[in-house]
Parts: structure tokens; C-alpha cells; sequence
């Protein structure tokens, strides 16, 4: 069951539901009860892209479905900055396409993926095909910020070789029904992941990062954070697996998901997973969802802070640890500026 | 002057300070002192504002001004300084960011401009060093992995920088060695002012060793029941709490 096939047969009832384990909290068929029709073409977006503080060495637009490239080779040699706009403008109809992206061996590609969206109520796909050669370092940062009535599905496969090195982080503000799914294959070899994520989710948005990682050969290592923060009515779902595979061995893997409800009406989902078949392993999960401490907002107020600036000062460092981890300086300057802006709302 | 009347205080339907009065004029320093229960902590909670402790009669003002009406926030930009028996860690805020956005906070809420970075840093480093804090310290998450001493230096550096005009030290010396006793005193001393009034909440006398009083006000089973100069301190030390708690009965 995929949005692709239920789309090429114009079937809904193809559509993922709760009744899928993957998809248990996020039911898509219940958010989609028919097939939209097509998007428009739509028109290259005027304004400035969002991260508008990093420069890019080329830029791929998707619009409304519609890639400008099929895909993008990173060569060798210097470090590259690819910026991936995927922009959808449309009322109440759908679009999806897809791209690949491939790192030669040594390649050192940062990529700043962002999905802008405008209009209202569309249904967008999206699928990316990654592979890192020997030795290639990729840098995926991707920021998700839509309106709260879109349904926005992304999904990548990533594939690395020995000696390659993959950070990602992904950073959202929910929808409707939004889910950036993450399917790693970890060669072991001394290859080396992080896989980040941070929602930040007020209103009726939902988000859904999904994260399944498999290593199938020893010596890899794989770092794991996601942090998120529910106000309002918003649900947060994190499901992460990490399958260590037979022979994989002395793999080391962790995996964090701390959240924070911000009021009583919301609610977070978190599914982690640790499958090991391999011996000599190094691997550990921790979970947490809490609120916000009142005794140290008493604390934070009594020296002089209003309730709104303690909150925010309380909600920036709990979520700034997983923007301190972005290694491109001016997409994690850019970044905590999103972040900053985003917790006004939530604070 | 820190004048408190006839103040009653419920947690929940329990009352727990039932009618207290107390005057600390400008420039002296009053200690409370009482037996575990009687009210010391209701006292310093109530006057900072937290949630939770309900005023339900008589009144405390600040130089003429109604604090129980104001938000904890707004008590500090008017001069409210309490140094909390447990201070609590701040994860992921450097104590410096949130000193300063303290400090900026107070201003602009009393309409003054804010203080710029590097007379903040000269400010930091002349308090830290009168305090024997390592400006290193500063750097790191408020209070996070810090021992009580060292916790109980950093609520005197904040007070020293924040300035108040009413420092309420809750049981400051609990958890403190002498040393950290002495040093902390020697900051909280240096902050004697004609202008400036001190509660110290204690259940010890020996912190008053350190913190000379000039009044000392007996709480016991929710209100004043005993006051009088330094020497009552001695003789709590000496008689104990238990002639007070029938008093209080």
C-alpha cells in the first residue's frame, strides 16, 4: 500500500491506513477519503526561499510535481551546496514526482531540502533516491513548513558505501497529515549516520518522522536525536527502528526522542525500536515526553523573566541540541532563526 | 520598607500562615527564624508570587506599593529578590544568557534601556570575581551538575547583579559547608545598604553568625510570635523552638 499506487489507480482505499503497523499514527486514508484531482502547472515562487542565509551552488525547483531534474551527480573535489526547493501552490489537488541523488566517491555535498507550500488543503508526494559512494560525506538539512490544512508525504531511501558519512537533520512545523520517512542502508565499514529530527507543532498539525535504519555489515555507527515540542490540539509521532542485522557486528547505535506537551489537548506518539541480531553491540534508546517544568518557570520568573520569555528561554535550549548539531554554519544559523520565529508561536 | 500585615495564607484549604505582621525598614536586616512547619518557606513564596499559595487576607507592600497583586515577574522588576533553599537548574540556558535576559527583562519593564554586552561582562566578571566563581562557570547551564555551594554562590551572584531592594534569603545556608558559608555571607554582607531591606529566613542560628540582624522575629505555628534583638537568637539556640509552639497553639 503506498500514495503512489493509490494514486496511479485512482483508488483511495489503496491508501495507508491505521490498520498498517508503519502507518498506525498517521492514517492517511482517513485524511485522504477520495483522490484529488491534478495540480496545475504553478508558477516559480517570487519571494526569497526560506534558509534564505545559505548560499547555494545550484538549485533543483519542484513545482507542484514538476522537477526541473530528474536528478543530481555530486563529483568529487570541492564541497558542493545543492539547494532542493520542493514548492507546492495549489487548492485542493495533488502532486508527487521524484528525484535521485547521487555522490561519487568523496563527494562532500550539503543539502539544503525545504518544502514550501501555498495555497490550501493539497495533497503532495514526494520521493528522493540517495547514494552515497566511498568516502562521500552528505549533509542533508531539510525544513519542512507548509500550510496547517496540506498533506505532505516525502520519503527517501538513502544507500551508503563503506568510509561514507550521512547527517541529517529534518526540521518541521506539521500539517494536516505530514510524514518525512527516512530508510537507511548502513554498510557498516567504518560509514558513520546521524539522523536528526525536531518538530515544533501548535493548532491541529501533525508530524510524523519516521526513521527505519538498517546495518548490514560490522563497524558502522549511527547517532540518532529527535526532539519535539506539542501545543494545542498537535500530535507529534516519532517512529524510529534501528535493525542491526546478522553479522553486523560491533555495531554502535543510539537513538534519543525527547518530547515536551505544552498543554493538556496534545499529544505525541513515539514508537523506538532496537532489533538486534548481531553480537558485540554497542546500542542504546532513551524516550522521554515530559511538559515544561513549572517550578523552574517560577524560578525563571521570580528573577525577572515574563512567563512567555521563560517559556521560550526553557523551549530554545531543550530544542537547541538538535539544532547545535548541524555542521553547515550558515544553515544552522539559518535554522535557529526558523526555530526562534516558530517558538513565538509556541510559547 | 518591606511592611506585611495580618497576612493569611492557605495552600490548598490548609492555612498555613495565619495572620503574620512584619515591618523591615530600609537598611536593616531582619531575620525569621521558626521551627520546621511554622511558615518559613510559605513566607518567601507567598511574598515572591509563586502559584499555588493563596493569599486570603491582610497585605505586603514594597515601599507603598501592593505586591500581592503583581505577577512574580513584575515583583522582581519592583526590587523582590528571593534566593531559593533549592535553586533549580536551568538545562541548556548559560547562566550568563540567563542573567542578562533577566537583568534586560527588569529593565524594560521599569522603562529603562537595556544593558549593553560588554558592560553586562565587565558587570559578570567583577561579581563573580568578588565571589570566587570561576568565569568559566558561567558558560555552562545554569545551576545544571552544580554542588548546593556552588548553587547557593550563584544565587548571590544574581543578586548582586540584579540589584534588588528586598532580598529574601530562604534557608541560604542549608547544604553549605563553612566555607561556602562564609563566602556567601561575605556577598550577602556586601550588599548591605541604607536602601536596600533583608529577610532571613533560617531555621539555624548560625547563619546569623555570619549575617548580623538587627531584628529577630520568631514564626511559629503561622505567625510572629516572639521579637527582639540578636541576643533571641542565642537563646533559641540555647532554649529551643518548644516554649514558642505552645505559644502558638
Amino acid at each position: 500500500m503506498s500514495l503512489m499506487q493509490a494514486i496511479k489507480a485512482r483508488d483511495a482505499s489503496l491508501l495507508p491506513s491505521r490498520r498498517d503497523e508503519a502507518w498506525r499514527y498517521s492514517d492517511l486514508r482517513a485524511a485522504i477519503r477520495e483522490i484529488p484531482g491534478a495540480s496545475p502547472e504553478a508558477s516559480r515562487p517570487t519571494g526569497p526561499p526560506p534558509l534564505v542565509d545559505v548560499e547555494a551552488d545550484h538549485e533543483i525547483l519542484v513545482l507542484n510535481g514538476r522537477a526541473e531534474a530528474k536528478g543530481f551527480l555530486a563529483v568529487a573535489g570541492a564541497p558542493i551546496t545543492l539547494r532542493l526547493r520542493i514548492v507546492s501552490d495549489a487548492e485542493h489537488t495533488l502532486h508527487q514526482s521524484a528525484l535521485t541523488l547521487d555522490l561519487e566517491p568523496g563527494a562532500d555535498l550539503t543539502l539544503i531540502e525545504t518544502y514550501e507550500g501555498q495555497g490550501s488543503a493539497y495533497v503532495s508526494g514526494f520521493s528522493l533516491a540517495i547514494s552515497l559512494g566511498a568516502g562521500a560525506r552528505l549533509e542533508r538539512i531539510v525544513l519542512v513548513d507548509e500550510p496547517a490544512d496540506a498533506i505532505s508525504i516525502s520519503r527517501s531511501e538513502i544507500e551508503l558505501q563503506p568510509g561514507a558519512r550521512l547527517a541529517q537533520t529534518v526540521v518541521c512545523s506539521g500539517a494536516r497529515l505530514q510524514r518525512h520517512e527516512t530508510e537507511v542502508r548502513h554498510p557498516g565499514g567504518g560509514a558513520d549516520v546521524r539522523l536528526d529530527g525536531l518538530y515544533l507543532l501548535d493548532g491541529k498539525r501533525h508530524a510524523d518522522l519516521t526513521t527505519v535504519l538498517a546495518h548490514t555489515a560490522p563497524d558502522g555507527t549511527t547517532r540518532q536525536l529527535t526532539k519535539g515540542l506539542a501545543k494545542d490540539q498537535a500530535r507529534g509521532v516519532f517512529q524510529g527502528r534501528i535493525l542491526v542485522e546478522e553479522g553486523a557486528d560491533r555495531t554502535d547505535a543510539r537513538m534519543g526522542h525527547h518530547a515536551l506537551l505544552l498543554n493538556d489537548g496534545a499529544e505525541i506518539d513515539a514508537k523506538p525500536e532496537l532489533e538486534i541480531y548481531a553480537d558485540e553491540v554497542s546500542c542504546a534508546h532513551g524516550n522521554t515526553v515530559g511538559s515544561l517544568d513549572d517550578a523552574a518557570l517560577f524560578y525563571m520568573r521570580s528573577r525577572g523573566l515574563p512567563e512567555a520569555e521563560a517559556r521560550a528561554l526553557l523551549m530554545q535550549a531543550f530544542v537547541g541540541e538538535v539544532v547545535d548539531r548541524i555542521e553547515h554554519d550558515g544553515a544552522r544559523a539559518a535554522v535557529q532563526a526558523w526555530v526562534a520565529r516558530r517558538l513565538e508561536a509556541l510559547a | 520598607m518591606l511592611s506585611i500585615e495580618n497576612l493569611h495564607v492557605s495552600i490548598g484549604d490548609k492555612e498555613i500562615i495565619k495572620g503574620l505582621s512584619l515591618q523591615v525598614p530600609a537598611g536593616e536586616v531582619h531575620a525569621v527564624m521558626g521551627p520546621n512547619g511554622a511558615g518559613k518557606s510559605t513566607l518567601s513564596y507567598t511574598l515572591a508570587g509563586r502559584a499555588g499559595y493563596e493569599v486570603t487576607e491582610g497585605m505586603a507592600t514594597l515601599d507603598g506599593e501592593d505586591l500581592l497583586a503583581l505577577e512574580p515577574n513584575e515583583r522582581a522588576a519592583k526590587g523582590v529578590f528571593l534566593s531559593f533553599q533549592y535553586p533549580l537548574e536551568i538545562p541548556g540556558v548559560p547562566t550568563l544568557t540567563f542573567i542578562r535576559a533577566a537583568l534586560n527583562a527588569q529593565r524594560k519593564a521599569r522603562g529603562e534601556g537595556e544593558v549593553s554586552a560588554p558592560a553586562f561582562l565587565k558587570l559578570a566578571r567583577e561579581a563573580a570575581g568578588k565571589l570566587k566563581i570561576d568565569f568559566d562557570m558561567l558558560k555552562r547551564p545554569l545551576n545544571v551538575g552544580f554542588s548546593g555551594g556552588e548553587k547557593k554562590r550563584m544565587e548571590i551572584l544574581q543578586m548582586a547583579m540584579l540589584s534588588p531592594r528586598l532580598l529574601i534569603l530562604d534557608e541560604t545556608d542549608s547544604g553549605l559547608d563553612i566555607d561556602a558559608l562564609r563566602i556567601v555571607s561575605e556577598g550577602v554582607n556586601a550588599m548591605r545598604s541604607p536602601d536596600r531591606s533583608m529577610l532571613v529566613i533560617t531555621h539555624y542560628q548560625r547563619l546569623l553568625d555570619y549575617i548580623k540582624p538587627d531584628r529577630v522575629h520568631v514564626l511559629a505555628g503561622g505567625r510572629i510570635v516572639a521579637s527582639g534583638g540578636p541576643e533571641l537568637a542565642l537563646e533559641l539556640e540555647a532554649k529551643g523552638y518548644d516554649q514558642y509552639a505552645k505559644a502558638a497553639a
